[in-house]
């Protein structure tokens, strides 16, 4: 059982960076609480593997700390860092029963058959292993394979994180549900800190209860999937969460709110306040598709679009419209009327997000920062 | 130029690979070809392509019969899962190789390749090598070389299967542009319902090398003649039950009971499948013939701004499509509401009885 710190973190692969753009992860700091269920997400080259095999111990980072409950962990091996890892293709022992496969790592460890015996029927019942366990290895479907590669990690009472790398890459579609359930069920059982890798918006969504956004060597959000969803605290967030993802809007600033082309938004007051502290910024606003409200006719302030494009996707709709020059999308229920030609939408102000440099603008002055520390 | 299959077989080792397969495809259409992995999607691309010869039935182009003409004089592109391009050639020589082969002169296919590259949005890498190129601008490569020499028949075998989904949702859009001025027929194929929905056009479902149905892609999406064309063309699958109408009640699997309403009344008695798609089910009552059912919760899957809610009684196992991101715990006990308005009617033989009647959407 652990806590996973990440101090003042940083790794280049080259000797003298001389650069943010010669690191591949750049400086943080990360806490994995204890027992806690977590994904770090990202596109390929974000830096996600690199952090990855320096948490895992597979790569000494060039800078900084990597503790487990507080001791640091830099220089110790994989095999002396009590992490059990499940990779994309699972590990077993093909020649080995199922049995023999989850009592190796106990056996190993110079434990009584008795103790093996009671360990390993408490993980095969777990895991649903039990009819299975006197098969050979090599006989087993790739999920009751990846399961097996999970119970190897569970059985033994010294694991103190278990690290997942895509695991679910190779099981079939339709049983990939089943085992997303699996492992939930399995990190309430077991309390243990476990950090599932991922490029997959749902595999992290459905597994982490919090987060980790990864983004050009950076942690750009740590955040719950709902948070993710609502709140995404940089562009690059709202852009890779959802489908379609948030619409982003270059902006600058104007009297009582920002502007695009001839188009005006306003913003609170609260906001002008921020913003005029950061005149130098460069602008965005971003709003979700889901957000964007579409009213039946001319009404009040209503801003007036042109229908570019409508996606039908069965039970509801993405249209695509111009707002003033610029494209933007509006997902509509099934039962929502769909406009034709001219569309008049609004932005609800609490879906508006204003983004400086890319990072949200947060309204109040005193809403709690993401604390990393 | 139009694409004619008839009556066509294919048999491989003894395996019947393409199973009577009757298909038109009209010029300057969009077709999507929908099914699992192994459901005869490739195979009969292959066919079309002229790669493999049927066994029996025949393959009309135009109204000719090309079922014994090769594919190199069928003027036929095609487009694959992994991006094959040359990796010793640049990407614009890669693009310009099929005019090459061709004859052109120099500066048409100049002409043409920065046309088409400009289209993919890559024409500012025409004198890369395709290996310094991202997996995305590594297909657009291949699907610049499928689109430049003006095929008549483009096929498409999961062309975006291996890019990740952003990619995906870009290229996918592109895709239907390009072939809105264009005459070629374009097959796609895709394991993905949601992709083929996207894509819009006509869908043809396959199962087992059989062809299930076949038609515009939102009346096969919303009329499906079968239950089996439900259950393919529907992701998260369709929730189906078994269940019974008799005098004024409908019951599902002897459990659950509520009055007939009029959408169901011209049935009949008897014993019949009912079906409710994922997105129709709710969280809260919306409609006066809602069926509540108590159930819990086995799993939400979170897409980013999806929930799948994956939930079950003692009769029911049942998926919820929900905008948003609703966060569940593993063993929670939820109401969930099903408007009977909305059911599928199916036959215990499979076939459709009854489709709910859309609701069109009112026209501001």
């Amino acid at each position: 059982m652990a806590e996973i710190r990440l101090h003042h973190l940083a790794h280049s692969y080259s000797k003298t960076p001389s650069g943010p753009d010669d690191y591949a992860i750049r400086e943080m700091n990360h806490i994995w609480e204890q027992g806690g269920a977590y994904a770090l997400l990202g596109p390929s080259g974000c830096g996600k593997s690199t952090l990855l095999n320096i948490i895992s111990g597979l790569l000494s980072p060039s800078e900084g700390e990597v503790q487990f409950d507080g001791k640091v962990v830099n220089l110790l091996p994989p095999e002396e860092r009590n992490i059990a890892q499940v990779f994309q293709f699972p590990v077993v022992y093909d020649t080995m029963t199922v049995f023999d496969n989850l009592a190796f790592p106990l056996r190993n460890q110079g434990l009584n058959e008795a103790k093996v015996l009671s360990k390993v029927n408490e993980i095969a019942e777990v895991l649903d292993l039990h009819p299975l366990l006197h098969k050979k290895a090599k006989n087993l479907t790739a999920d009751e394979k990846q399961k097996v590669s999970m119970g190897r990690g569970l059985v033994r009472d010294d694991v103190s994180a278990i690290l997942f790398d895509e695991p679910l890459t190779v099981i079939d579609p339709h049983l990939k549900w089943k085992l997303r359930r699996k492992l939930k069920q399995i990190h309430e059982q077991f309390n243990i800190t476990m950090v599932y890798v991922t490029h997959d918006q749902l595999e992290a969504s459905t597994f982490a209860d919090k987060i980790a956004v990864m983004y050009g060597g950076q942690i750009v959000q740590f955040g719950t999937p709902r948070e993710l969803f609502e709140r995404p605290s940089h562009t690059f967030v709202g852009y890779f969460i959802g489908s379609p993802g948030m619409n982003l809007i270059d902006v600058t600033r104007c009297d009582g709110g920002v502007r695009f082309a001839n188009t005006v938004l306003p913003l609170s007051a609260a906001l002008n306040q921020r913003l005029a502290a950061l005149p130098d910024a460069t602008l965005k606003v971003g709003i979700r598709p889901e957000f964007v409200h579409i009213w039946d006719g001319p009404y009040d302030d209503a801003l007036c679009g042109e229908v570019a494009h409508v996606e039908d996707l069965g039970t509801y709709k993405i249209l695509t419209l111009t707002l003033d020059g610029q494209k933007l999308k509006v997902r509509l229920q099934e039962d929502q009327p769909v406009p034709q030609q001219k569309v008049y939408l609004s932005f609800p102000a609490q879906w508006l997000m204003v983004y400086a440099d890319d990072y949200l603008v947060e309204a109040a002055v005193d809403a709690p920062a993401e604390v990393t520390l | 130029m139009s694409l004619v299959l008839e009556h066509v077989t294919r048999v491989v080792d003894g395996e019947l690979h393409i199973d009577d397969a009757c298909l038109s495809f009209e010029p300057g259409s969009f077709n999507v070809l929908l099914g699992r992995t192994l459901s005869g999607k490739t195979s009969l691309m292959r066919l079309m392509a002229g790669l493999d010869k049927p066994n029996s039935g025949r393959i009309l182009m135009n109204g000719a019969d090309m079922t014994n003409v090769p594919v190199r004089k069928r003027n036929v592109s095609m487009v694959y899962q992994q991006f094959i391009n040359y990796p010793t050639l640049t990407v614009f020589e890669n693009i310009a190789s099929p005019l090459r082969q061709a004859g052109l002169k120099d500066a048409e296919i100049a002409e043409k390749v920065h046309a088409t590259a400009k289209m993919l949005r890559i024409d500012a890498l025409l004198k890369r090598h395709p290996l310094e190129l991202s997996g995305g601008q590594q297909q657009r490569t291949a699907m610049a070389r499928a689109l430049v020499k003006d095929a008549s028949l483009i096929l498409f075998d999961e062309p975006l299967v291996n890019l990740d989904y952003k990619l995906r949702e870009e290229l996918r859009q592109e895709m239907r542009e390009l072939f809105q001025a264009r005459h070629t027929i374009a097959i796609y194929a895709t394991t993905e319902p949601n992709e083929a929905l996207a894509l819009g056009g006509t869908t043809t479902i396959l199962h087992e090398g059989r062809v299930v149905q076949s038609g515009k892609t939102a009346d096969v999406y919303h009329r499906p003649q079968q239950v089996l064309a439900a259950e393919l063309f529907s992701e998260p699958p369709i929730n189906l039950m078994p269940g019974r109408i008799s005098g004024t009640e409908v019951s599902f699997a002897e459990a659950v009971h509520f009055p007939l309403n009029p959408d169901l009344q011209s049935i009949g008695e008897g014993e019949y499948r009912f079906g409710v798609r994922p997105s129709h089910i709710g969280l809260v009552p919306s409609n006066d013939d809602d069926l509540e059912l108590a159930v819990t919760v086995e799993l939400a899957e979170i897409s980013g701004s999806e929930t799948f809610l994956h939930v079950r009684n003692e009769q029911f196992v049942l998926v919820l499509h929900l905008p948003g991101v609703h966060e569940y715990d593993v063993d929670t006990s939820i109401l969930i509401y099903i408007p009977t308005h909305k059911l599928f009617v199916f036959a215990a033989d499979g076939r459709l009885i009854q489709a709910p009647s859309r609701r069109v959407g009112r026209v501001a």
